[in-house]
């Protein structure tokens, strides 16, 4: 898909979900709400995609970023009188950013499971000072009351998510403009011969390590704006932010969807979120069950989730034609 | 000056020594040639030169430069490029994007995310002339994984050339190759620039002799013997260790 033999123009079925999210607001007003707990966690799938997806990077603690980012918002929202949400995004940016770069530059030294031990015992770390530190979080209360002012001081945030469902829109519109251009970029071929070779990377010269290290912090960048969306939307941020569920939750997205892709994060939390809000009224105790053999059904039978069905169903019907 | 040199390069897994003591110089445009039996250090000596394996002690000059602590990634740049004993390619990638890839590198242009790849045509009209010059123009957009095997050992030849190396270090470029097709490999390498220093690790004797004018023999991690091909072949040393006793 990407490297120096793609074509970068953007195709037409690239347009479809952003198509489908314009007709989503206006023919379905009463599930906006949803709809932006979707958004988000399109743009929370996309960043892991990034580096699990295009650089090969495994981990099971990308919720820190999320977390971090969430509770930056909310600190910032309902401590110190900073409401205006682009700073509080600006914020939670620059901090995930930091804490990317920070465990990066210490985990990316080593590989595989010494890898996801340290990911997810990061994740954990922070969720257990979120837990302790009352003062600032809420502990296991979660932090209420977070303000957020009107967007661009016009637009309120309002009960039923008109506001909040464009908002993370735009936002994720935004995210998917640049990991679209750094996949397609020399940058992304570069991150792709990493995850397919990583030895011959080594040996044409590649600083391997520090160009993970980068892409692990744009990646964390990202999930921080994510985790602050989330909870500027609900003006609340609790401790299922951060920890192995969140983390796994979303990697479960995105196999769902299908990895390294890019609209693969698009369609697994789609699908992931429906699912859960649809079993989870049924079956309010089992909805899990319901995702966990629709994870079995794709990891036996659709390795590339539920793009590399619509891949096979496409290249079947142009070998019929 | 040298375009490679190691002075008393020595590696050693705890008590197992896999290099010692290897003095070894190579002249630019030298055409050299390691042998030696399974097992004789050869990958090793040159994984080292690389910078992928850590020396033990010694040292090693690049361009008269001590180059011993820097990584592998700065070697390169300083015009070292290799081929592996197994082909290590980017399988899922076509052919255009293997070369594409180490040319972005040596020209800096990897490190850029916001132009598209294939709007950098200088990267890619470098890697289609690298092509054809290895008669693979035909295969640029076929990946990797597809081509046979004799086509692949040619791509990491391209993969090395692209990156304009001064010193190229050849491991086994025809191992697993039908001798139909190391002919074909044999005249790549002869019509390799004159000016880089090639160092090739073969198994293959008929090639080693066709295409090197001068051969270290290492054995047991140490140098055995160096010389010509003429000298090598009439010296009773390597025909016993190399050969068998047989033929001493």
């Amino acid at each position: 898909m990407s490297g120096y033999s793609a074509d970068p123009r953007i195709r037409w079925t690239e347009w479809l979900p952003w198509i489908a999210a314009i007709a989503f607001f206006f023919l379905m007003p009463g599930y906006l709400s949803l709809g932006a707990r979707i958004l988000i966690f399109i743009l929370f799938a996309l960043s892991l995609d990034l580096i699990l997806g295009y650089a090969g990077i495994v981990t099971l603690g990308h919720s820190a970023f999320f977390g971090l980012g969430a509770y930056t918002a909310g600190a910032l929202g309902a401590h110190t009188g900073i409401t205006d949400p682009f700073a509080q995004l600006a914020a939670a940016a620059a901090l995930s950013a930091l804490l990317g770069l920070a465990t990066g530059a210490v985990i990316l030294r080593t590989r595989a499971l010494t890898l996801l031990m340290l990911t997810l015992a990061i994740t954990a770390i922070l969720l257990e000072i979120a837990n302790k530190w009352t003062g600032m979080t809420g502990g296991a209360d979660g932090l209420a009351g977070v303000k957020v002012d009107p967007i661009l001081g016009w637009f309120r945030f309002d009960l039923y998510g008109k506001t909040a469902f464009l908002y993370c829109l735009v936002m994720l519109f935004v995210g998917w403009w640049v990991v679209r251009r750094i996949i397609y970029s020399p940058y992304g071929a570069m991150l792709t011969g990493i995850r397919e070779n990583a030895t011959r990377m080594h040996a044409i010269g590649a600083p391997v390590y520090w160009r993970l290290v980068l892409i692990y912090t744009i990646s964390a960048t990202m999930a921080g704006v994510a985790g602050a969306l989330l909870t500027q939307v609900n003006q609340f941020v609790g401790l299922n932010v951060l920890g192995l569920e969140p983390s796994g939750d979303v990697l479960v997205m995105l196999i769902l969807g299908g990895v390294g892709r890019l609209y693969g994060a698009f369609i697994g939390p789609v699908v992931y979120i429906v699912v859960q809000d649809t079993l989870a009224k049924q079956y309010p105790e089992y909805w899990f069950l319901g995702i966990g053999i629709l994870l079995i059904f794709v990891v036996l039978f659709a390795r590339g989730g539920v793009l590399g069905i619509i891949d096979n169903v496409f290249a079947r019907n142009k070998k019929t034609l | 000056m040298y375009s490679l040199e190691t002075r008393k390069l020595c590696k050693s897994f705890g008590a197992l020594v896999v290099a010692h003591n290897i003095d070894f110089r190579l002249a630019p445009g030298d055409r050299h040639a390691l042998i030696g039996p399974n097992g004789a250090g050869k990958t090793t000596f040159v994984n080292m030169l690389m910078g992928a394996l850590p020396a033990s002690s010694g040292a090693i000059f690049l361009g008269g430069d001590e180059v011993t602590r820097v990584p592998q990634s700065a070697r390169v740049r300083r015009g070292l490029g290799r081929t592996f004993q197994v082909t290590t390619l980017f399988r899922s990638l076509p052919v255009l994007d293997n070369v594409a890839l180490g040319i972005a590198e040596r020209t800096g242009v990897a490190r850029r995310m916001w132009r598209s790849a294939s709007s950098y045509r200088d990267i890619t009209e470098g890697a289609r002339s690298l092509l054809a010059a290895l008669g693979l123009a035909d295969d640029a957009a076929v990946r990797v994984a597809d081509l046979p095997y004799g086509k692949q050992r040619l791509v990491e030849i391209a993969i090395a050339l692209g990156l304009k190396p001064k010193v190229l270090l050849l491991d086994e470029p025809a191992a697993g190759v039908p001798s139909s097709e190391s002919e074909r490999i044999l005249q790549t390498l002869e019509k390799l620039p004159s000016d880089i220093a090639i160092l090739i690790i073969e198994h293959d004797m008929d090639l080693v002799f066709r295409f090197a004018r001068r051969i270290t023999v290492l054995v047991q991690g140490a140098v055995l013997v160096e010389g010509t091909p003429e000298e090598i072949a009439r010296d009773k040393r390597v025909h016993q260790v190399y050969l068998g006793e047989q033929h001493g």
